[in-house]
């Protein structure tokens, strides 16, 4: 029981983790109805980000640990933002009345520059970092057994609340938000109502590249590396959480986000460490054949 | 309005240059932004294990500098020259390059079938070609799925992978022969070893257990559509990757699978003793013999590949594909039973990448997980949509151009990744319908015209 | 409604999306070579009763019978989808035109005749090895699909993309493809919407001379009354879901119910309009 409960609290810390990400995916699907495949390498942008802040800041003899962390999340927010709106600008938005297939390919274009580029720059090796916040509180101990909440984890999950408070915000109450539902339901209609599509299209990048920026300095933080690889797997158990939750549905990808990372906990916890990846992927394959609108998401109905 | 100087324009061109500029400026200014810590930091373990950095602030700078002055130039190059794709040809033009474009295939199977005779000592150029006519063959066998029945395949390279593990453990195990044993209902499995025709007769078979793999995959998949079809043969192709390195007892894990058998000549191998192939025909024994071998093999492969899609695509069932590309709902109420023809173009597509995949497989000698990743699957898709789907002069035509380009890219190293990434993007913005952008007809009254590729259809699936 | 001269009996069929109920307890016939007709306002189910005819839906209740001329029976609403084109020989056009756009004229009529070439061609095998007999049923088909051609007049366009036809040559080309498949029952769902005066007109011809030449059974959903009017030899009338009137174009024409329906509760106005149209 001790061992299930310790499980959960590391499942629902992953879950977070994939969970922002998923919600870039799913707000992109929502607008222009196509996989950001670069999304993931967006995520390892953010933690390498991360990793250079904390490692400027750390040299530079900063030493309180709130304040390297608040700065680390605003600097990688911003500067991987950047990644996202150039991302789209360069090559999504010269395709996006296209035919379907260029977009696509087009981004795994560009999923491949963006991994390799940080390959190039910062080198193959993984990237390890001391851990930054340590210590952590025992919630039950059972004798041969200790149920252990770490400060990360709960640094994981109220940030990741926190980001989710102020992202719903902005979706349900301001002018962005409408926008950009508007544009999810007819952009011409949009455009027409006098809402800037380019814009909003930009801005749906931007924060979805934000969020993934906070994933992936959560990530660095909880493991204490990155390494240039680590978006191609993050990113499909993302998007398969995006699907599981209901593709365009935005708290659909937290929940679904939730979920992978709890079955993926507990299939390496009771299974197999080595094919919690094939577990990932069977549910994505699963899920879109028995469940195609996720848990949240709006029914198809097919036109004939 | 940027035109060499003319005295009248001065007053028009100052506009011009300032708003080229700012443009510029902001450019590089987000460079800046994108590249500051990418570029200027560059992180490292130092001496105790400890990650540490140095910076790069003359490389970051020069990284700028090209970006602005690169804009300056590619927004002077716009005014010049107008917007990137609106080039239309004219009439004539167009003419003299369709009636070259006809000339094209024939000229480039006869320049395939001299390649070993013009570059017989150029072993590096021999193995290039054997390489690229390999990838043509993937083009042409994705293509059957992708350009043809218009469903959107991103694990093709599991296929490939499924030929390469069946023709390398079949190869070293021999094949499984069961047999009814007299203590019925136990069946027994003796092994017979195939030696020097081992791929003769795992060729086919390696085929058909990919074209099953195809069906199999096939099957869950039927209903989905876009890019949901395009996810799930992703994480299909990377189970069946994640499957073969971790089940070490059966592949070997990462470390592959070696001494995998040599094709031989029809049963002669070509090896230098006495049995061998040159020692037959009375000739000294040289290593390219099997390369040359190896040539007109994967060339006989890749045009069976070829012959086979154009005749299927005359007979009902390649017509059931395009139509099933163009619109699924017609043919369902056209009687077309859209489970079959689904399932028929992943298995044949999928067989074809079984053929390769053995191929693969007997040149290297070795196999290991780290030939079948997503990238392979992405490069060779990049190569059919490149090609301008269902076109097979297209596919061939891209999957030069893509292999032979990542081939000069070698020297680049590390930097190959990156540009093959750039290279896509780049590519899919100026042609997002590929090189050759339209598609023959299959029967004609009285004119055999090339049908535009506005009208026609991608796919739904 | 057990007529022995009936192609097609639906019975009680009813078909509801979650809480709408699109199609009410609804019983027609149609009649062996006639030409029905089934009208009714926008958003009255004409095209989900099609749909459950031809198997794009799955009715939620209720029977749809097809009795083709050699005898038997077929339960429509078990067959599922490209069987009803298949076995039960019921074919359809679309509302939307859905024609294979990126292929020929020709192609598209030879795609219609798909499991008669798979047939053929021994489900493509002796097709790859071009065995005579393959070759020969080809050569038949073409033929085919040419006589359709010149009977649409489009003879001349067989080798353009469908995609690039004018919208009225489409339409005919589809009506072809649909009869390209040797069908019993032809449905068709407003045939002459967008058509001008002079192409509802060879629409009208088109269609009549299918039922004398082939003894096909033609089901259509049509808003032009100049169209249903003139050919059509049994009218069923549906508004909500429900059948409000079924019978004879005359009669039709001045049910009162039918005319408070289709044009509001104004039936002077209907009148009038429904006269001048007539």
């Amino acid at each position: 029981m001790d061992y299930f409960a310790q499980q959960l609290i590391n499942g629902l810390v992953l879950g977070s983790i994939y969970g922002l990400i998923a919600i870039g995916y799913t707000m992109v699907y929502g607008i222009v109805g196509m996989i950001n495949f670069a999304h993931g390498d967006i995520f390892m942008i953010g933690g390498f980000i991360a990793l250079i802040t904390f490692l400027i800041l750390v040299s530079m003899g900063l030493s309180a640990v709130p304040l390297i962390l608040l700065i680390v999340l605003l600097v990688s927010m911003a500067v991987t933002a950047v990644y996202g709106w150039v991302v789209e600008r360069v090559a999504y938005r010269p395709l996006r009345h296209s035919f379907r297939l260029a977009p696509l390919l087009s981004a795994i274009g560009m999923s491949f520059v963006l991994s390799n580029f940080s390959q190039v720059t910062q080198g193959a090796q993984v990237k390890p970092i001391p851990p930054l916040i340590t210590g952590g509180h025992t919630l039950h101990d059972s004798g041969n057994f200790a149920v252990q909440l770490s400060n990360i984890q709960i640094v994981v999950v109220v940030t990741t609340i926190v980001l989710l408070a102020i992202f719903s915000y902005m979706v349900s109450r301001t002018r962005f938000g409408r926008d950009m539902r508007a544009c999810e339901q007819d952009q011409t209609m949009a455009a027409l109502l006098g809402v800037d599509v380019d814009r909003t299209i930009s801005m749906t990048f931007v924060i979805g590249a934000a969020l993934a920026a906070v994933a992936g300095m959560m990530y660095l933080l909880y493991y204490g590396l990155v390494d240039f690889f680590m978006g191609f797997v993050a990113g499909i158990k993302a998007f398969t959480a995006a699907v599981l939750g209901g593709i365009g549905s935005l708290p659909g990808a937290m929940l679904g986000g939730l979920a992978i990372g709890l079955i993926e906990t507990f299939w390496s916890a009771y299974f197999s460490v080595e094919y919690k990846d094939v577990a990932a992927f069977s549910i994505l394959i699963v899920v879109l054949i028995f469940m195609p609108t996720g848990l949240l998401g709006r029914p198809e109905v097919e036109k004939v | 309005m940027a035109a060499p100087a003319s005295t009248q324009h001065t007053v028009a061109r100052d506009p011009a240059i300032v708003f080229i500029l700012k443009k510029s400026v902001i450019s590089a200014f987000v460079a800046l932004i994108l590249f500051s810590l990418m570029v200027g930091v560059r992180t490292f373990p130092g001496e105790t294990g400890q990650l540490t950095y140095t910076t790069r602030f003359g490389e970051l700078a020069s990284i700028v500098a090209i970006v602005f002055g690169g804009s300056i130039v590619l927004e002077l190059l716009r005014r010049w020259i107008g917007p990137v794709g609106g080039i239309e040809l004219p009439a004539t033009v167009r003419h003299v390059v369709s009636t070259l474009g006809r000339l094209l295939a024939p000229a480039l199977l006869i320049f395939a079938l001299l390649v070993p005779v013009i570059f017989y000592n150029q072993r590096y150029l021999l193995d290039l070609s054997i390489l690229v006519l390999t990838y043509v063959m993937l083009g042409w066998g994705l293509n059957i799925v992708v350009g043809l029945a218009g469903l959107l395949d991103l694990g093709y390279v599991a296929f490939y992978a499924v030929g390469a593990y069946s023709y390398a453990l079949l190869a070293q195990s021999g094949l499984p022969l069961p047999y009814f044993i007299s203590t019925y209902p136990f069946v027994a499995v003796d092994f017979l070893q195939l030696g020097a025709w081992a791929f003769w007769v795992l060729l086919p078979i390696s085929g058909l257990l990919a074209a099953c793999w195809g069906v199999m995959l096939g099957f869950p998949v039927l209903r989905l559509r876009g890019d949901y079809l395009a996810i799930v043969t992703l994480a299909f192709g990377e189970i069946i990757r994640l499957v073969i390195i971790n089940w070490q007892d059966l592949t070997g894990g990462p470390n592959g699978i070696s001494g995998i058998p040599r094709p031989t000549f029809f049963g002669i191998p070509l090896t230098p003793g006495e049995n061998g192939f040159a020692a037959l025909i009375g000739v000294p024994f040289s290593p390219t013999h099997r390369l040359v071998f190896l040539f007109y093999l994967i060339l006989a492969l890749a045009l069976l590949t070829n012959w086979v899609t154009i005749r299927l695509r005359r007979l009902p069932i390649g017509r059931a594909w395009e139509a099933m590309r163009e619109d699924e709902v017609a043919c369902r109420a056209l009687g077309i039973n859209i489970t079959t023809t689904k399932l028929s173009a992943f298995a044949i597509g999928a067989m074809f990448g079984g053929f390769a995949g053995a191929f693969f497989a007997t040149r290297q000698g070795f196999i290991s997980p780290e030939s079948f990743t997503f990238q392979e699957s992405a490069l060779v898709l990049a190569i059919v949509v490149l090609g301008g789907m269902g076109s097979q002069l297209g596919v061939a035509l891209a999957a030069i151009a893509m292999i032979g380009g990542f081939e000069l890219f070698r020297g680049l190293d590390q930097f190959r990744m990156l540009v093959f990434g750039g290279v896509m993007v780049l590519l899919m913005i100026w042609r997002p319908r590929g090189l050759i952008g339209h598609r023959s007809p299959t029967v004609f009254l009285e004119h055999n015209r090339a049908i535009s590729s506005d009208v026609v259809k991608e796919g739904q699936g | 409604m057990n007529g022995g001269d009936d192609i097609l009996a639906v019975e009680h069929l009813s078909m509801r999306f979650g809480g709408i109920v699109a199609v009410n307890d609804l019983s027609f016939a149609a009649r062996r070579n006639r030409i029905t007709a089934l009208i009714g306002p926008n958003g009255a189910g004409k095209t989900t009763v099609f749909n459950c005819i031809t198997g794009f839906y799955k009715p939620s209740s209720g029977s749809i019978r097809l009795m083709p001329a050699g005898g038997g029976m077929m339960r429509l609403e078990r067959l599922n989808d490209f069987r009803i084109s298949k076995v039960a020989k019921v074919a359809r056009t679309f509302q939307n035109i859905r024609l294979f756009p990126g292929m020929t004229a020709l192609e598209n009529l030879m795609v219609a005749q798909h499991n008669m070439l798979m047939r053929a061609s021994g489900f493509t095998l002796l097709g790859l090895l071009g065995l005579p007999s393959w070759r020969m049923a080809e050569r038949d088909a073409i033929e085919r699909a040419r006589s359709w051609l010149g009977r649409i007049g489009l003879l001349a366009r067989a080798d353009d993309a469908a995609g690039n036809l004018p919208y009225g040559d489409q339409r005919r080309l589809e009506i072809a493809r649909a009869m390209c498949t040797e069908p019993v029952l032809l449905c068709l769902d407003e045939p002459a919407a967008g058509l001008n005066a002079r192409e509802s007109a060879a629409l009208n011809e088109l269609l009549l001379a299918i039922r004398a030449d082939y003894g096909t059974s033609i089901l259509m959903i049509e808003h032009d009354m100049s169209v249903v009017m003139e050919i059509s030899d049994h009218i069923v009338v549906l508004d909500y879901g429900v059948k409000i009137a079924d019978g004879s174009p005359r009669a039709i024409r001045d049910d009162p119910k039918v005319i408070a329906a289709y044009l509001g509760t104004d039936e002077d106005t209907a009148t009038a309009v429904i006269e001048g149209d007539a």
